[in-house]
């Protein structure tokens, strides 16, 4: 089965006042249809600029290499008018703050119908048919009175759910969503990753649901992959990277996570903070506030390689640290 | 048990204060920062640029530019270089002290109604409203006809209409930064309004004033020149450029009498708007890379 | 005596055009030096603006508010009386929350300053011993706010705090704008801090996990309201209140295992019209007549734990799971 999304090499230079920031350093992943991907990773780790590459929305002055094949076309290398016809048609995205991403001024049925009327060439009395639909679909109470309602006059998960069916408006393949629920409340969020996984399921909706927290990824993706200063550390299924992490950074998160179970008084904390893009340590990134880190960490990038069905950036085996590799 | 954990390095400083921040260094800045020296240094030193008595009537009128008068002459036989150039010693420095005024007294009264609000504020307010209810140039003209022509009272004029917009400004920055987080920490630790007040509002409120101050010296030249045009302000026989500019639409096929004033206003007014603009990007941008973290 | 002791208070503030909105609606709650106390709860709760009003920067409408058995007035223009200067609070917004245009040296010092804790040739050294305490090296009182990282700006801020030799600090939301790695490091601190100084610390979050691990006591808040209160080992064992099985349920598990968290049915209400009786009853699984009528009082179940609600009798009180049983009500169907 040919994946959906084929990411290779993928990198992101950026203009800072200070001179060109690498934010993406070399990503590769791989979206097969019909499953979430999650991608997890703090701030400054590149995982929204590597999306955004993906759809031309960097900011200008932005250099990008590499490849990203959807359904056979590179995206990295369409054309303006051509990643324009795919953008909001067969490739959508849902932004973290559903209270800048819909336009303030437009009514709700608008802003849905506006899509399939451009995309699609349907009629208004299709459209408005279409746009009932996408409210019933993301479970919008009252669609009848919401299409004539503004956004503002919503709370935060509405807003996340008009925001949700503006994006399938057209029935893209794949939905990308950058922290989607990264500002509701969790009861909110808890409705949405519902919402999500049950679009998943029911239209066989491929997500790439990019988000620092991992406890959202551990409830719906089915692959995860994880990353770190512009760089993929580890990737798998969601069992294995979740459950049974390998990457030192990778259990440094999970441990740093206050865990329901434990009963544990302090936080493993990992000490220092992610570098900022132009001050990489050489070698690999996260060596300096490894506890595993060796000589050999600092002079080379390790490569993904796959171990045991997962790719693994590190030499290092955490469960046996002494051992040779 | 310390609780010391290991210490972060402190991240290199993105905008020290010692080196000349890149957004001063726009190309259009420094344009505009060096035609704004360039006539403050004619104005210091007219008496050595200008080659002849600005009120002079001793020459041919009406002569075109030449060698010997690189401007032209007016009606009047004067030479109108040396008249541009005196020029500069009334608007310029008019301008800066017109903005200088405007500011002080506005700010003061904006600070005023932002700390005691209450009736204090409602006043001021109300009366910068009013002032705003009427075009600048003609409250300047009306106020001008009632105290009497003459370059003092057109500044007076001017800085009456020109109040109001620093004290709003100044009165919104006091009461949104009196609500900032830092404000409140330091009056739980037990400083008293007043103290917070000085030292911890208005400090972040000279910014974006000097801000508005800069790019309004350009409109006070505008605005002066503007009176004295009109009429109202610089009186015959003063070398000032707006009423130059007046002379020289009664003899428009002198073209000389009326551009080279008008293009004075233009260049000078310009200078001023190019350096007021990059302040501005000097303000924005720090707040503006501050306010978020996650990439 | 508590140290901090919050009785009944009520707070309301003005919409513009819209008329009062009771952000608080009676809500007492109780501090101990060295104890750390989490207020949890959703947007719109109200824990906010009962934070601010511990300290006295908003005035409450009714109640009252006592630290160290003085009542806590609110801040007029005058200076804030010193004996409160031992109540303090650190904020959620490490950006904002410091002086952009001053070192934060002079800013921690601040304190010693004004309360006089140290005379001016004592400051630098106090101000570095501060700053050790919170993990950043000396040399750091140079710097400008800018300069630093979320995670060491809120260092700065609780060592800010701390100059002024408090007993109880408030602490809104300190956590909501870091990192993973920071949280985790800023958690730690201060629960040491707690600990090793004896401080009490009134703990704000919206993110019960966090909560769970720094906190000795939960209180759970709902639309203006005190829901639940109970150490926190039994909250999370037992929550006697359906909100908070509710909120418990919600949240998701880093573990890999692909168990979909609960959903509430509903929204929030405005809290400017709440529902008639308790204030949850439209989202309750199992609300039953009384709770539509009235609205119940927060009442003492079990020494320590506390809880608003009608299927709980005091010295009885009752796990859910056994009031569904015995009701024999089918468990909620979750809702998106």
């Amino acid at each position: 089965m040919s994946a959906l999304l084929q990411v290779d090499g993928l990198r992101v230079r950026l203009p800072t006042p200070a001179g060109p920031a690498t934010v993406v350093d070399g990503i590769d992943y791989r979206v097969e249809p019909g499953e979430v991907f999650g991608i997890a990773g703090e701030s400054g780790s590149g995982k929204t600029m590597s999306v955004l590459a993906l759809m031309g929305l960097l900011p200008p002055g932005a250099a990008v290499e590499g490849h990203a094949v959807f359904e056979g076309r590179d995206l990295l290398r369409l054309r303006r008018r051509q990643l324009r016809r795919i953008c909001g048609r067969e490739l959508a995205m849902v932004f973290q703050d559903p209270m800048t991403s819909l336009h303030p001024m437009l009514s709700v049925g608008t802003q849905l119908t506006e899509h399939v009327r451009l995309h699609l060439g349907l009629g208004r009395r299709d459209a408005a048919e279409r746009a009932l639909e996408l409210l019933r679909e993301v479970r919008i109470p009252d669609p009848d009175s919401a299409v004539h309602a503004f956004p503002h006059q919503f709370s935060g998960g509405m807003r996340q759910r008009i925001a949700i069916a503006v994006a399938l408006a057209c029935r893209p393949t794949l939905l990308v969503a950058d922290e989607p629920t990264t500002a509701l409340d969790v009861t909110v969020q808890a409705g949405i990753i519902r919402l999500l996984d049950r679009l998943r399921s029911e239209s066989g909706l491929t997500i790439v649901l990019i988000t620092h927290d991992l406890g959202v990824l551990s409830a719906i993706a089915d692959r995860v992959s994880i990353f770190y200063a512009g760089r993929v550390v580890e990737a798998g299924s969601r069992t294995d990277v979740l459950g049974r992490p390998r990457h030192p950074y990778t259990r440094g998160l999970l441990d740093a996570l206050p865990h329901p179970e434990a009963a544990a008084a302090q936080l493993v904390a990992i000490q220092g903070a992610p570098p900022a893009p132009r001050h990489v340590p050489p070698g690999c990134a996260f060596h300096p506030r490894c506890r595993y880190a060796r000589a050999a960490c600092r002079e080379a990038v390790p490569p993904l390689v796959p171990v045991n069905g997962r790719a693994l950036a590190c030499p290092v085996d955490p469960l046996h640290p002494g051992a040779p590799t | 048990m310390s609780t010391a954990l290991a210490p972060e390095k402190p991240l290199r400083p993105r905008l020290s204060r010692r080196w000349f921040p890149p957004a001063l260094r726009q190309p259009l800045t420094l344009v505009g920062a060096t035609i704004a020296l360039v006539w403050f240094l004619v104005a210091a030193l007219a008496p050595l640029v200008a080659p002849y008595d600005p009120l002079e009537q001793a020459f041919v009128p009406f002569e075109s530019p030449s060698a010997g008068h690189l401007f032209g002459t007016d009606e009047l036989g004067r030479d109108v270089f040396s008249r541009v150039v005196y020029g500069a010693r009334i608007s310029l420095p008019l301008g800066v002290l017109l903005v200088v005024l405007a500011s002080t007294i506005g700010g003061v009264l904006g600070a005023l109604a932002g700390y005691f609000r209450g009736w204090a504020d409602g006043a001021v307010m109300r009366v910068a409203d009013l002032v705003f209810a009427f075009p600048a140039i003609i409250l300047a003209m009306v106020v001008t006809a009632a105290l009497g022509r003459g370059l003092t009272n057109a500044v007076l004029a001017l800085v009456i209409v020109a109040w109001p917009s620093y004290a709003r400004v100044v009165r919104s920055l006091v009461l949104s930064v009196g609500d900032s987080e830092y404000v409140w920490a330091t009056r739980l630790l037990g400083t008293s309004a007043r103290r917070a007040l000085v030292r911890e509002v208005l400090p972040n409120v000279v910014g974006p004033v000097l801000v508005l101050a800069t790019l309004d010296v350009g409109n006070a030249i505008l605005l002066l020149s503007g009176l004295s045009f009109l009429g109202l302000g610089a009186q015959p026989p003063a070398a000032e450029w707006g009423s130059m500019v007046a002379t020289g639409t009664q003899y428009f096929q002198f073209w000389w009498m009326g551009t080279f004033p008008g293009l004075a206003i233009f260049t000078a007014v310009l200078a001023f708007n190019f350096v007021g603009d990059s302040l501005r990007d000097v303000f924005d941008p720090r707040t503006a890379r501050e306010s978020r973290e996650r990439l | 005596m508590s140290a901090l002791e919050l009785r009944d208070v009520v707070v309301e503030y003005e919409r513009r055009g819209l008329g009062p909105v009771r952000a608080v609606a009676g809500a007492s709650l109780e501090v101990e030096r060295g104890q750390i106390v989490g207020l949890v709860g959703e947007s719109g709760c109200g824990k906010s603006t009962l934070a601010r009003a511990a300290v006295g920067m908003v005035a409450p409408l009714a109640g009252t508010i006592r630290f160290e058995g003085r009542e806590v007035k609110p801040l007029t223009r005058g200076a804030r009386p010193h004996e409160l200067a031992r109540l303090q609070m650190v904020f959620q917004n490490p950006f904002s929350s410091l002086n952009p245009r001053r070192r934060i040296g002079d800013q921690i010092g601040d304190a010693l300053a004004v309360l006089d804790l140290a005379p001016r040739p004592q400051r630098a050294a106090r101000v570095a011993q501060l700053l050790e305490q919170v993990g950043l090296p000396a040399g750091a009182s140079r710097g400008y706010p800018h300069e630093f990282s979320g995670g060491q700006r809120q260092r700065v801020a609780i060592a800010r705090a701390l100059a002024a030799s408090p007993s109880v600090i408030v602490l809104d939301e300190p956590l909501a704008s870091l990192d993973a790695s920071a949280q985790a490091q800023i958690a730690n601190l201060l629960v040491g801090l707690a600990r090793e100084l004896e401080l009490g610390l009134l703990l704000i979050s919206h993110d019960l996990a966090i909560v769970r691990h720094v906190a000795d006591s939960v209180a759970v808040m709902y639309l203006g309201l005190i829901a639940e209160t109970a150490p926190t080992p039994d909250l999370w064992a037992t929550p006697l209140h359906p909100y908070t099985e509710a909120l418990i349920g919600a949240v998701p598990h880093a573990d890999g295992a692909g168990t979909l968290p609960d959903a509430l049915p509903g929204e929030v209400p405005d809290p400017s019209r709440p529902p008639s009786g308790c204030r949850f009853h439209p989202r309750c699984p199992y609300a039953f007549d009384r709770c539509r009528i009235e609205e119940p009082a927060l009442v003492e179940l079990a020494p320590g734990r506390s809880a608003a609600c009608w299927l709980q009798r005091p010295g009885d009180p009752s796990t859910l799971p056994s009031v569904r049983a015995a009701s024999r009500l089918a468990p909620a169907a979750p809702a998106e």
